[in-house]
């Protein structure tokens, strides 16, 4: 900066001689430099949050309306757009039995999967929580099953709940208790299915339990201690309403996951029907089953979009409800 | 596993080298060892519940392993057998050579999948992340708030529209189709926005700045050697996310051109069941996760527990 003003003082005093010519450049020259900086500080941080905008605008904003667009009509794969039906597709889906059939299904998977995934998550969590030996060994013990492929592992759990060869009926067998028809009855088709979810996600869950246990102060177990309160009591007092936000987190995330089941399910029954009364049939699976194998478009969309909105009505039930239960403390 | 046991104790960390300048030693090792409270400790059977959960976690796996290493005939044996065979080759080659599941493309096509996702993710989402932490622009909570709200929407579900928009852009069949969608998310712009709240230090931002870096440079050479624990995690979560996804491969790509989890699904669709073939394939779509978990485990324990405070 001397130097130019320098420059500047000199080009006042001085005869235009040859030397001005590259003085002009440097000043243009640094003129543009001031610029360019001044644009990088504006403009940077929106080139920065750019991408993930233009990508979730063209692979998800826009989707999500498109399918909001195309469920108001009647489009088929090959035959493409047959014109605009208002909510005729709407109407058709609220008399659908197979509709109601996989909604009811969903939220039956739901219940039986998330209510114990959640509360052994917690309880593992407390004892990992504990002054304990082999902790490292015992964290990899619990998130292996969250690196593994899903569908491989229903593979593998399809055939342990397999009614004639399958393991789990070998061993309720052996001890006694008969066998159960696990791909054929609903109640025990849910059950199976709730038992893979489980098995992938309790120790992920038990991992985010324990962070947020640890995050407690450690005195207020210590002071419960001194005051006679036994190891229940603190678990009730102190851990539950301490960790509570992040319980409100993950039955938020398990909801969005619940809502759109698919993958176990599928491989489970071997193809979108789910088993041979639609038994375990789960919404998002009635979608890909009218979209794909029946190229209704229109109506998947529908589903889709229903999808959408029941996900969104579930999280503000839990916000509500567990707000509600906060207050009411 | 020395970084996590030290998680809970990071706080103490400027603490924990007082006592070589003769500061008192004694009420910090009270705290790390539980104090006096013998309540918290944990008795045999604690050990009996976990070591049980553990197992129960650890079966389906060597499970798989037991069947993928012997012939059909051990899924109807009884009692059932509990220790691997030696047909794994035998199995492997059956697998590999059968028409229908293509699983040697499938594998390979995953392995790209998921590389370049995870790459193109932990670079996108750490420069918008380090730009709504760090950098100061009209806008910017009202940026953040639409990353979280879009990272709600569940996307998944859009199959219809998105098979619509591919054969508009003739991508069906096409990897293109499964990388492009995912090259960045919401969730890993959140994350590493958090990481970098605390993770890059603000006096050398303004250093570089000093020194005349511009902004994407600053970002090369400072703000990345800094968010590398979050990147590690983030890319770890994003490989795995994309190997698995199942619903849109199998909308888009179908059984000529699979990722491995449609080429599971092809073996898994016939009217016959050739489990020894089923088990051996789950075994290769598993491998690599449990590979890539022996490598970086740690690092995503962390991750996740980590991840767990600050969302």
């Amino acid at each position: 900066m001397r130097v130019l003003n320098h420059d500047e003082a000199s080009a006042d005093v001085g005869p235009p001689a040859p030397p001005d010519a590259p003085r002009e450049s440097q000043r243009r020259r640094e003129r543009r430099q001031a610029l360019r900086s001044r644009l990088d500080i504006r403009l940077s941080p929106y080139l920065f949050v750019a991408p993930y905008f233009v990508l979730f605008g063209v692979f998800g904003l826009f989707p999500v309306l498109f399918t909001f667009w195309i469920s108001l009509h009647d489009w088929g794969l090959l035959a493409g757009n047959q014109g605009f039906i208002g909510l005729d597709n709407y109407t058709f889906l609220a008399g659908d039995a197979k509709f109601w059939r996989a909604l009811v299904n969903t939220l039956g998977i739901f219940v039986i999967a998330v209510v114990p995934q959640l509360v052994i998550a917690l309880l593992l969590a407390d004892t990992l929580n504990r002054r304990i030996r082999w902790r490292g060994f015992f964290r990899v013990g619990v998130i292996i099953p969250y690196v593994t492929s899903i569908a491989a592992m229903a593979v593998i759990f399809g055939q342990l709940f397999g009614r004639d060869f399958g393991l789990i009926n070998y061993t309720l067998d052996f001890l006694g208790l008969g066998t159960v028809d696990w791909p054929n009855e609903r109640f025990a088709s849910w059950v199976a299915i709730a038992a893979m979810i489980d098995w992938r996600w309790t120790g992920f869950n038990t991992l985010i339990y324990l962070a947020a246990m640890q995050a407690i102060p450690r005195d207020l177990f210590e002071a419960a201690a001194l005051d006679g309160a036994s190891r229940m009591r603190q678990f009730w007092q102190i851990t539950i309403p301490m960790v509570r936000p992040t319980i409100m987190f993950t039955v938020i995330i398990a909801t969005i996951g619940q809502m759109q089941l698919f993958t176990e399910p599928v491989i489970f029954g071997r193809g979108y029907e789910g088993g041979t009364q639609g038994q375990f049939q789960t919404v998002a699976m009635l979608m890909f089953q009218e979209a794909m194998d029946y190229q209704n478009f229109g109506y998947g969309a529908a589903i889709a979009w229903v999808i959408f909105l029941l996900i969104v009505l579930l999280a503000l039930i839990n916000v509500l409800f567990i707000s509600r239960i906060r207050s009411a403390d | 596993m020395p970084e996590m046991t030290t998680m809970p104790t990071s706080t103490d960390a400027p603490q924990r080298s007082a006592p070589r300048g003769g500061t008192p030693i004694r009420p910090l090792q009270r705290r790390r060892t539980w104090g006096v409270s013998p309540v918290r400790e944990a008795g045999p059977l604690t050990y009996i519940a976990l070591t049980f959960a553990v197992l129960l976690f650890i079966f389906p796996l060597y499970w798989m392993f037991v069947v993928a290493t012997r012939g059909n005939a051990a899924i109807a044996q009884r009692p059932p057998a509990i220790a691997p065979g030696g047909e794994f080759a035998e199995n492997v080659a059956r697998t590999l050579e059968n028409e229908q599941a293509n699983f040697a493309l499938g594998l390979m096509n995953s392995a790209i999948v998921a590389s370049v996702t995870a790459v193109s993710v932990v670079l996108f989402c750490s420069l918008a992340g380090f730009a709504l932490a760090k950098l100061r622009f009209t806008g910017r909570n009202a940026i953040t708030l639409g990353v979280i709200l879009t990272m709600m929407v569940p996307v998944q579900m859009a199959v219809v529209p998105m098979l619509i928009m591919m054969d508009a852009f003739d991508w069906r069949g096409d990897l293109k189709a499964v990388i492009l969608p995912f090259m960045c998310t919401g969730f890993g712009v959140f994350m590493m926005r958090q990481y970098a709240l605390q993770g890059v230090p603000t006096e050398l931002l303004e250093s570089a700045r000093l020194d005349g870096c511009s902004t994407i440079r600053t970002f090369w050479s400072v703000v990345l050697p800094a968010l590398r624990p979050a990147m590690v995690v983030l890319g770890l979560l994003t490989f795995m996310q994309n190997w698995n996804e199942f619903i849109w491969p199998i909308a888009v790509l179908g059984p000529d051109n699979p990722t491995v989890q449609v080429s599971i699904n092809q073996l898994n669709r016939g009217y016959t069941t050739d489990f020894a073939l089923m088990f051996t394939g789950a075994t290769f779509a598993t491998l690599p996760l449990l590979l890539v978990f022996v490598l970086f485990g740690r690092q995503l324990i962390g991750g996740i527990m980590e991840g767990a405070i600050k969302g």
